[in-house]
């Protein structure tokens, strides 16, 4: 076979022939000097090449910025609060702007109080609608069904309070409460006057808030699950219940983990649905029926009308442990969920 | 063997719990459609012209609307965007197109945990950074407030539609003798466009709804749209106050408002859907 020449990926036959027959000018010197000039020419193209990776790094560079600068303003702002109440911030049941003395205990245990009301009735019913849809469905239902699933997420947060305010606080009054006061009001649990709005109201809209990324996050790590753990369990003579609960669930545990602790984020930084039905009120109690408030209640309810340094820096301490504890959860939530799959972003 | 007791236990457990998963399923839908259906229902009746070319009246007084505050979501979520697409789509080529395993590691967890603030949260920050130098609400304040939520969003939708575009595109362009970046404009960009807009249209459906960060940073304005250094109402906002208002006139306006919301974002999410259906053909 004739060995060709890099030159004729260049040029035609005849040019070659052409440029072969001026002695003065090498073959190879040529192609040094065509890549040169194809380089001089496209100066712009280069400079391009320098510059927008620089730049999409930049605008990159500036999202951690954004992330970063979150963290030191708040720091910065809840500065008056923190050097006026130190520790005894987190520890204290106060809330009185007339005096200035404020404390976070009693919307910190809202905000824990609700979130976990939230999980408890989240948690079985997102696992369950996660599996039928995974692994029960016919192929024909399983899309739109997830569609409507994770269509109750875009629900924006006003208009799943405004429901609730409307809908669901009427109904839980009674005949929920008045219910669980007859059958159960020998627990402190569900003691006092049924208001309709309260920790109970808030935990069930949570539940309702949460569920549509917890079913989506745990159905994703269920079809990450190899099928041939599926058949092993069938070959076994498994019924399909069986499968389900010794191959599937072990094998994404961590995934399901994962799934529900980023339900639990969302929880705790829920704010519009969650203010419409708390009823506000700043006090330690073991009532579900109790009306209460959480951390982000708090703020939405009195930030614009706060005034005063120790009273705006409270508020923005109250933003502050919210940022921390939500970013300890996310973190443990990625990196749980990471794991074992990869998961995107909760796009609504 | 059919008749074995411990066989029909196990067949009976099975059928238990595939029912009440199933059921599971079912009350997640259920929900869906009590809500939506109840808003819809509930909302339309209330819908009516003056309800859409009136200004809000002063609590009490019959009538009015919400022309002010529908044209300050449209001016919050086009400013909204007009500061968030930038830096998102950026990120998401940085992520995409020219970043390291590890420098992509920090930026997506970055954008993962952005994500992951509650908006709440975000609104202190823009009032921390906006309002309080400015001395003053304004609807820039909303904007920056609503952009920091889109970015994340726009980010690694970005991003994830991007790396589907398939890396014999690139090196064709290449092969032309196209530098790297106007390779990425030219051929990955318009490659990766429908998933660019659905991740656009989704986050522009986050934002409109949004009413947290808008407490205090847009604050309301019962006069109509000011200018950006103003304070600017908008309908999620007005929702909100409207729920909480002892007049039942104000209430029904409420439920109108969330009607509109619910159309838009009811809209965005089937087109979206309809949209990256197509692409999967």
């Amino acid at each position: 076979m004739e060995w060709r020449d890099p030159l004729h990926i260049l040029r035609s036959e005849k040019e070659v022939h052409i440029l072969r027959s001026d002695k003065t000018c090498k073959p190879t010197d040529l192609r040094e000097n065509q890549i040169r000039s194809a380089n001089t020419m496209s100066f712009s193209g280069r400079l391009g090449d320098r510059i927008f990776p620089r730049l999409t790094l930049i605008f990159a560079a500036l999202l951690l910025a954004i992330l970063a600068g979150i963290i030191v303003i708040l720091f910065l702002d809840a500065m008056p609060a923190i050097k006026q109440f130190g520790l005894s911030f987190f520890g204290s049941t106060d809330w009185d702007p007339v005096n200035e003395r404020f404390g976070a205990l009693p919307a910190i245990y809202g905000t824990l109080l609700s979130s976990f009301i939230g999980l408890i009735i989240a948690i079985p019913l997102s696992i369950g609608a996660a599996i039928f849809l995974s692994e029960l469905a016919p192929a024909w239902i399983r899309s739109p069904a997830s569609f409507l699933v994770e269509l109750l997420a875009a629900i924006p947060s006003v208009i799943i309070g405004l429901w609730g305010l409307f809908i669901l606080v009427p109904f839980i009054r009674n005949p929920v409460e008045s219910w669980l006061g007859d059958k159960l009001g020998f627990l402190s649990l569900f003691q006092g006057p049924p208001f309709g709005v309260g920790f109970l109201a808030a935990g069930i809209i949570l539940a309702i808030m949460i569920t549509p990324i917890i079913t989506a996050v745990s159905r994703d790590a269920m079809k990450a699950v190899p099928d041939t753990q599926r058949e092993a369990m069938y070959a076994l003579g498994a019924t399909r219940w069986e499968m389900i609960s010794r191959a599937v669930l072990p094998y994404c545990r961590s995934g399901l983990i994962g799934a529900v602790i980023l339900g639990l984020a969302r929880a705790l930084g829920e704010t519009m649905a969650v203010t419409m039905v708390i009823g506000n009120s700043y006090k330690l109690t073991a009532s579900l029926f109790s009306p209460g408030t959480t951390i982000a209640s708090k703020i939405a309810s009195e930030f614009s009308e706060a005034s005063g340094e120790i009273f705006i820096g409270s508020l923005v301490e109250l933003a502050l442990v919210l940022f921390v504890i939500t970013l300890l959860v996310n973190i443990v939530a990625r990196l749980l969920v990471w794991r074992l799959t990869t998961v995107k972003v909760e796009g609504i | 063997m059919i008749s074995d007791p411990s066989y029909l236990r196990r067949r009976w457990i099975n059928r238990i719990m595939v029912s009440l998963s199933t059921l599971a399923a079912a009350i997640a839908i259920a929900l869906l459609i009590l809500i939506l259906g109840y808003t819809l229902f509930h909302g339309i009746a209330f819908i009516n012209l003056d309800f859409l070319t009136q200004a809000a009246k002063p609590a009490g007084e019959a009538g009015g609307g919400m022309r002010n505050e529908i044209i300050g979501t449209l001016i919050l979520v086009a400013l909204g965007s007009l500061l968030a697409l930038p830096i998102g789509l950026m990120t998401g080529i940085f992520l995409s197109e020219f970043g390291n395993p590890r420098i992509n590691a920090v930026v997506r967890f970055g954008a993962d945990i952005l994500a992951g603030v509650p908006s709440i949260v975000i609104g202190v920050f823009a009032y921390a950074i906006v309002v309080k130098p400015m001395h003053g609400y304004s609807a820039f304040s909303a904007g920056v407030a609503l952009a920091i939520i889109m970015i994340p969003v726009v980010a690694r939708t970005a991003e994830e539609s991007m790396k589907l575009v398939p890396g014999s595109l690139r090196e064709a362009a290449l092969a032309l003798g196209i530098t790297r970046w106007r390779s990425v404009i030219g051929v990955v960009i318009p490659g990766a466009m429908t998933g660019i807009v659905t991740g656009i249209m989704l986050a522009v459906a986050r934002i409109a709804g949004e009413t947290a960060p808008l407490i205090f940073t847009a604050l309301g304005n019962a006069f109509g749209f000011d200018g950006l250094d103003k304070p600017i109402s908008a309908l999620p906002l007005q929702i909100y106050r409207y729920a909480l208002s002892a007049y039942p006139d104000q209430n029904q306006q409420a439920w109108a408002g969330a009607f509109l919301l619910i159309v838009l974002v009811l809209v965005i999410s089937v087109l979206v859907r309809w949209i990256s259906g197509r692409r999967k053909e």
